[in-house]
């Protein structure tokens, strides 16, 4: 009886800690560097505040890559860390291996679907549930100036691509570079992308880059892009090759440069320097059909199934804080993006994500609201891949947009199979 | 009895972990890393086996060729002007010169900063904003101009300027080494018997200097297959993918791209490649001794 009663003591006990554990998540993420580290914090602060633990897994330098290869090897360890920085249809990809925790009843309490646009709601579901939660929307395609520069040469902000190149010529007569942009792989297909909508229009960006459909892809528009695209590398400096973005934008800060097409990161940096919109820099569509269109890259995080109940009641908690309005305010004024709500009062924003949520809304009803392809919010990596190698070797070298629209149609069809 | 079997079997046993250890994790991952080139394996590995499917995929891409094709030109700049430099080093300090300890460390200097140091440091000096090009400006060379690197044709050359400027001095060591070590009289005699010092060095010394040359085209060719730091730090494979080179194109299809069967079939085609170069190599180093003992 007594070794009975012992027997029963020794069970107790050895489930009380499993029992009483605080939830815990382990987030996995390479948000470390300045006002995107200050805004995981404040998450963290706030999952603890509610009693919560995180585990902090940071991978250094901003690099999706090496965060990526760290979850492979945990998943195959049967290890997975609870929450992983990932998104578009990487999301997908891992659903598809059986490894997503969903969180339906976080989503529904914090009323998800309504809050979000639709498109952006689908990326963070598989198969109906809800597995993963948005922490920002940024837009690819913007066009910013500094207004001194353009002043002082006699220019608007061109909303057709002609006024663009009439506005590029004085620049350059007055010295100025035209187009302040970097020479790295991404950048010159993040230009493209950019390009792609505002020459051909958001319906053709859809169907080219999005559905990958061939007609779009081998189609006149597409040359029309590549021409485009030669175009703009006559406006760039000699020295652009390898230069990082934020150098491109300190040359429009420092009125060595007109414009820069480029994400509204760009923004993040500018005030980071304190830089006021309107007054240091504008904001604007990029010419053309970029009136239009607003390209999207929405950040995430996804839950990964554990045996752990700790874990379910952190990765709800993670969920559930991610989602409110107190950190998608601390997060995105870091970081340049907007909130991912759209019940949301953005007053402490300024007029560059205002504009940014008009333009979402527009975009929404107008049908050209569309994932960026280029930024993995759209394709596989394989064809995402394949887009950046071609625009990229384009831009460098001489080749033809004959040339160009063939390599393209091939480079996708090849990374498809 | 038990301690003279320990004694007999220490040094296999002290051996042991580093074998297994060498067994698993180099020959075990270079296995796995075959089979996973005949897998369709995309973002995980999948074990079911496919042939030759992720070969013949490799073979198509245009940015392959390209790094195929930089390899090459890289690959026989890198050894040939490698070579020449050092052994030219190497003979100028044969010459019983003063300060030479000073002079051959010097030389030997780059050899001990990682080819991310160099390539950064290349990068500046060859970049036609900050680097050289401004300086000769600023001395009031106005002409001056000298944009490889930003040249799509000409980026792979500049590549081929640092890495030689790391390696030249371990070139100069080994040849420097190779001339100490000859036989100073057969130099004599021949001085002796009239040879011009041109006639000495092409019929004597160099030829009696050949195991020299074949270790540095070895430790060479080798690094030139394996390059990775340097065009990372000095182009970033860039502009566009101009200096792209295998081991680039291997990490972006397993690491960016979701392509493990690619990129692993990638890994196999250099493995071929430094085998097809080594295995010749280890073949004649091991024959002399192997006859030796019998």
């Amino acid at each position: 009886m007594l070794k009975i009663r012992f027997g029963f003591a020794c069970l107790a006990l050895a489930a009380l800690p499993a029992l009483a554990g605080p939830p815990t998540v382990e987030v996995l993420h390479f948000m470390t560097s300045g006002g995107q580290a200050k805004g995981m914090k404040s998450l963290k602060d706030d999952l603890e505040a509610q009693g919560g633990k995180w585990v902090d897994t940071p991978v250094g330098g901003g690099n999706s890559e090496d965060a990526l290869a760290k979850l492979r090897t945990r998943v195959m360890g049967g290890d997975p860390p609870s929450s992983v920085q990932l998104k578009g249809p990487l999301i997908q990809e891992w659903g598809a291996l059986g490894v997503l925790q969903p969180i339906d009843d976080v989503a529904a309490a914090g009323r998800w679907e309504q809050a979000l646009p639709k498109r952006v709601s689908d990326t963070m579901k598989y198969k109906g549930q809800w597995v993963a939660a948005p922490v920002n929307i940024h837009r690819l395609d913007w066009m910013y100036a500094n207004p001194a520069v353009l002043n002082k040469v006699g220019i608007r902000m061109p909303s057709t691509w002609e006024e663009f190149d009439a506005a590029a010529d004085k620049l350059k007569a007055a010295g100025i570079t035209p187009l302040a942009h970097g020479g790295q792989a991404w950048q010159d297909a993040s230009l493209f992308e950019i390009v792609v909508a505002s020459v051909g229009g958001p319906e053709f960006h859809r169907k080219a880059l999005v559905e990958l459909d061939n007609a779009a892809l081998t189609g006149p528009t597409m040359k029309q892009v590549f021409d485009r695209m030669r175009k703009l590398r006559g406006y760039v400096d000699a020295n652009f090759s390898g230069r990082d973005w934020n150098v491109a934008t300190n040359m429009i800060i420092t009125g060595q440069a007109g414009f820069q097409l480029m994400g509204d990161w760009v923004k993040g940096d500018m005030s980071a320097a304190g830089k006021q919109p309107g007054r240091d820099y504008v904001c604007a569509n990029p010419p053309g059909g970029g009136g239009a269109s607003f390209l999207f890259i929405v950040d995430s995080f996804a839950m990964f199934k554990s045996k752990n109940p700790d874990v379910l009641a952190g990765q709800k908690l993670f969920g559930r804080l991610m989602m409110e309005p107190r950190f998608q305010e601390n997060f995105n004024l870091a970081k340049g993006s907007i909130p991912v709500r759209n019940d949301m009062k953005l007053d402490k924003f300024d007029s560059c994500a205002l504009a940014a949520r008009d333009q979402m809304d527009k975009s929404i009803k107008g049908g050209g609201f569309n994932p960026s392809a280029i930024h993995d919010m759209a394709v596989a990596s394989a064809v995402r891949g394949a887009m950046t190698d071609v625009a990229t070797k384009h831009f460098n070298s001489s080749i033809s947009s004959d040339e160009a629209v063939q390599l393209l149609a091939r480079s996708i069809k090849q990374a498809r199979e | 009895m038990i301690r003279q079997a320990f004694g007999r079997h220490l040094s296999a046993l002290i051996l042991a972990p580093t074998a297994a250890a060498t067994l698993v994790f180099v020959y075990g991952f270079i296995a796995w890393t075959a089979y996973m080139s005949f897998t369709g394996s995309r973002m995980m590995p999948v074990y079911e086996l496919i042939g030759f499917d992720a070969y013949t995929r490799l073979w198509q891409f245009e940015r392959w060729n390209v790094s195929i094709v930089n390899l090459l030109i890289f690959g026989s700049l890198f050894v040939g002007v490698g070579l020449l430099t050092g052994l030219l080093l190497a003979i100028l300090l044969d010459q019983r010169i003063r300060a030479e300890g000073l002079l051959r460390t010097i030389y030997l200097y780059p050899m001990a900063l990682s080819f991310i140091v160099t390539g950064t440091v290349w990068k500046w000096l060859l970049n036609p904003g900050i680097g050289l090009e401004r300086a000769m400006h600023q001395i009031g060379w106005e002409n001056f101009r000298f944009g490889w690197i930003v040249d799509p044709e000409l980026a792979i050359y500049t590549i081929v300027i640092a890495g030689v400027w790391q390696s030249s001095g371990l070139v100069l060591a080994i040849f420097l080494a190779a001339l100490r070590g000859m036989d100073q009289d057969v130099v004599k005699a021949a001085f002796m018997d009239g040879a011009s010092t041109l006639q000495i060095y092409w019929g004597i010394v160099l030829p009696s200097i050949r195991p020299a040359f074949f270790s540095a085209v070895i430790v060479l060719t080798h690094l030139a297959v394996k390059s990775f730091d340097l065009v990372i730090a000095m182009t970033n494979g860039g502009p566009g993918y101009a200096t792209d080179l295998p081991a680039i194109f291997m990490y972006s299809m397993s690491f960016q791209r979701n392509n493990i069967a690619v990129g692993s079939a990638t890994a196999m085609m250099m493995l071929c490649t430094v085998m097809a170069i080594i295995v010749p190599y280890l073949y004649s180093e091991l024959r002399p001794a192997r006859s030796a003992h019998g």
